[in-house]
């Protein structure tokens, strides 16, 4: 089902929005991270105050079928409290810069979260009966004189509201001198790489007080630095494989079974300079953003300032694909430098099947790419239209000329209003779109 | 420098605001001014914005990485594209440097590489910090780059291409026409300690021409080989 028939056969419906309404957005309400749980039936949202919020699908109603089950709030904690570094006198933000789940072995979810310096791992249980009947205290706590006691009976457990408790596990600190931008669960379930703007760390998720340096690209002299890793990501299946991108363009593969160190890579991957396109800013705008495997294993996405490209792992001097995303933002890069939105740091994301693909733009814009019908799609993430289960219409950017009806000239586009964060459900089209404070839900159209 | 005794927080609004106050007009394409500006002189424009990016992003208590590699490499090709081209601009006398901007433009060539190197500098004792102290006085940016009349100008001639390091090859155009009177003027005051009392200038970079003599000082000893980083803090801290 997940992806039949592409980004454009399906019809998307606003589900749901979460978030506050006015337009006055509180900065630790900002959106920084937005992640599927293996299964889809969890959401997990991370801000800029550092708190974490987990969404539940409910269970689909079988009368009602006439859509998927919502998302409700499930659980909210702070993950993250802003620290002072007092030998560098630094405050360390408390901003979430990345969540990630791990698969479910047990009743509890587990999930990593992190900041610039500091990664934890989450365990989320609920609570949903209690012991009630003991002999020695009573039902408020209070213990019992035993020479009350008369006759003994034993404890029973009850039903009681559900409660979903957050507490932290394992607590990752210490081991990265640089902004961590990348955490990645790898295929053994087991270990885990984070990654900052020089260096890439492996971790074991039992083990914290070590962790082994496998990627370092800090130069011997800071002055000759040139190039930082921004985004590093296991393969979902040869847990011996990992990427990292890099603000110049380049992404490397590199395979931990080759070194201890992976500083050389098995694989270069670099698409060469379009000389027509060659600009002052050629080398920001080809500056990676984000890096996301394929769900099958094969191909890699990345995303740069103006395009998504589609790579095959056995290919390595081009992408197979490429799919522009706001190529008429390519004449108004000097003033995107002015105002510093050419370093906006956008992500991407695969579908169930990995037929389609889907990245944010600007004025709550986001992209869909149907690999197979080569077709593409722009819709906005607005409270416009929210009513369930309206169809969202296609928008549509005039890069120049006149300007049609329903079409929104490149002029009028709100840079303040960008989609970094997106998600697709593992399994169903389900999407998660996250606008500055907004967390949007939409849906395919069932029937 | 490197303020880091202030929040960052608080800075970073501070410094945007200051950042971002840049009169945008060579973006406007019916200036008649842009319209009619040869693209050495857009070059020119888009440098000094560049300079003012990599001045914000140095004053930041902890900077972005990526923003200023970024930055730092747009720089360079600016700079290889505008050389031999165009002329440089005179560097003024300070202290009585008539307005920010006008310094911050003369001064931009000097003080970028200057700036770029004693950033980078520092970021490299980042991890440091946790060892044994550095006998330089690396601590901040007072320790370094104060000192009194520097080695030999003439040294400077003999430069030869840097070595795939930020300070460019383009160092010899740039410091070909410096007016060496500037290294008899007064000593840099590190930033955190306020302003000097000077001219009728209120404006927050006033201590940016000092900033950038003292800069290079320390960037004409590093070149000149003579790391003299111990020189105890001249007068005027």
């Amino acid at each position: 089902m997940a992806g039949a028939g592409g980004g454009n056969d399906i019809q998307w419906c606003f589900s749901q929005v979460k978030g506050a309404v006015d337009d006055d957005v509180a900065e630790a309400d900002i959106i920084s991270t937005v992640e599927f749980n293996y299964s889809g039936e969890l959401l997990a949202t991370g801000d800029k105050g550092g708190r974490v919020v987990i969404f539940q699908q409910e269970q689909e109603n079988k009368i009602q079928s006439h859509s998927r089950g919502e998302y409700n709030v499930y659980s909210t904690f702070q993950s993250h409290e802003p620290e002072f570094d007092y030998l560098k006198s630094l405050e360390i933000e408390e901003k979430i810069n990345k969540i990630r789940w791990l698969p479910q072995k047990n009743a509890a979810q587990f999930l990593l979260s992190t900041n610039d310096k500091t990664i934890k791992l989450w365990k989320i249980s609920e609570r949903d009966k209690r012991p009630e009947g003991y002999n020695l205290k009573e039902e408020d706590g209070r213990y019992r004189d035993p020479t009350t006691v008369t006759t003994l009976r034993v404890p029973v457990f009850r039903p009681m509201d559900l409660m979903v408790e957050a507490s932290p596990r394992r607590i990752f600190a210490n081991a990265h001198t640089y902004h961590i931008n990348s955490i990645s669960i790898n295929s053994d379930y087991e270990t885990y790489l984070s990654a900052d703007d020089l260096r890439i760390n492996l971790w074991h998720l039992e083990i914290t007080d070590r962790s082994f340096n496998i990627v370092d690209i800090k130069p011997a002299n800071m002055e000759e630095l040139t190039e930082v890793i921004t985004a590093a990501e296991f393969h979902p299946n040869s847990c011996n494989t990992f990427v990292y991108s890099s603000s110049k363009g380049t992404i490397r593969l590199c395979d931990m079974r080759a070194a201890a160190l992976c500083d050389r890579h098995s694989k270069l991957f670099e698409e060469p300079e379009d000389p027509s396109n060659r600009s002052f800013f050629s080398e920001i705008i080809s500056s990676i953003s984000d890096v996301k495997f394929s769900h099958s294993g094969r191909y890699m996405m990345t995303r740069d300032y103006l395009s998504v490209k589609i790579w095959d792992l056995n290919m390595e001097n081009r992408p197979v694909e490429t799919y522009q995303v706001h190529e008429y933002l390519r004449s108004k890069l000097c003033s995107l430098y002015e105002n510093d939105c050419i370093f906006d740091k956008f992500e991407c994301c695969w579908n169930g099947s990995d037929s389609v693909v889907m990245t944010g733009s600007y004025n709550n814009f986001f992209r869909m790419f149907d690999r197979n019908t080569k077709r593409d799609i722009t819709l906005e993430a607005s409270r416009e239209n929210n009513k369930p289960r309206t169809v969202l219409k296609p928008r549509k950017v005039c890069a120049s000329g006149k300007r049609k009806k329903d079409e929104i000239s490149v002029d009028s586009l709100d840079f303040n209003k960008k989609i970094l964060h997106t998600a697709w459900h593992p399994k169903e089209n389900i999407i998660a779109v996250a606008t500055t404070n907004n967390l949007y839900i939409f849906q395919d159209k069932v029937n | 420098m490197l303020s880091k005794g202030l929040k960052r927080k608080r800075e970073e609004e501070e410094e945007k605001e200051e950042g971002l106050s840049v009169d945008s007009w060579w973006l406007d394409q019916s200036h008649p001014a842009v319209s009619q500006t040869p693209p050495a002189a857009a070059s020119s424009s888009l440098f000094d914005l560049s300079v003012l990016k990599l001045h914000h992003s140095l004053r930041q208590s902890e900077p972005d990485l990526r923003h200023l590699v970024l930055v730092v490499n747009t720089l360079r090709r600016i700079q290889a594209s505008m050389e031999p081209a165009t002329a440089l601009p005179p560097v003024p006398t300070p202290p009585t440097a008539p307005s920010v901007a006008d310094s911050l433009l003369a001064s931009s060539d000097a003080g970028l590489s200057a700036s770029m190197a004693s950033l980078l500098e520092d970021l490299n004792h980042i991890e440091d910090l946790n060892q044994v102290p550095e006998p330089q006085a690396d601590e901040g940016p007072p320790g370094r780059s104060v000192g009194g009349v520097p080695a030999n100008l003439g040294a400077l001639d003999l430069l030869g291409p840097a070595t795939g390091c930020l300070l460019d090859d383009g160092l010899e155009g740039l410091f070909e026409d410096i007016d060496t009177s500037m290294y008899d003027s007064e000593l840099w005051v590190p930033a955190s300690e306020g302003l000097k009392p000077g001219p009728e200038n209120g404006l927050a970079k006033e201590q940016t021409p000092e900033l950038d003599e003292a800069e290079l000082d320390y960037l004409m000893d590093v070149l000149v080989g003579t790391q003299a980083l111990e020189r105890p803090p001249g007068p005027g801290r």
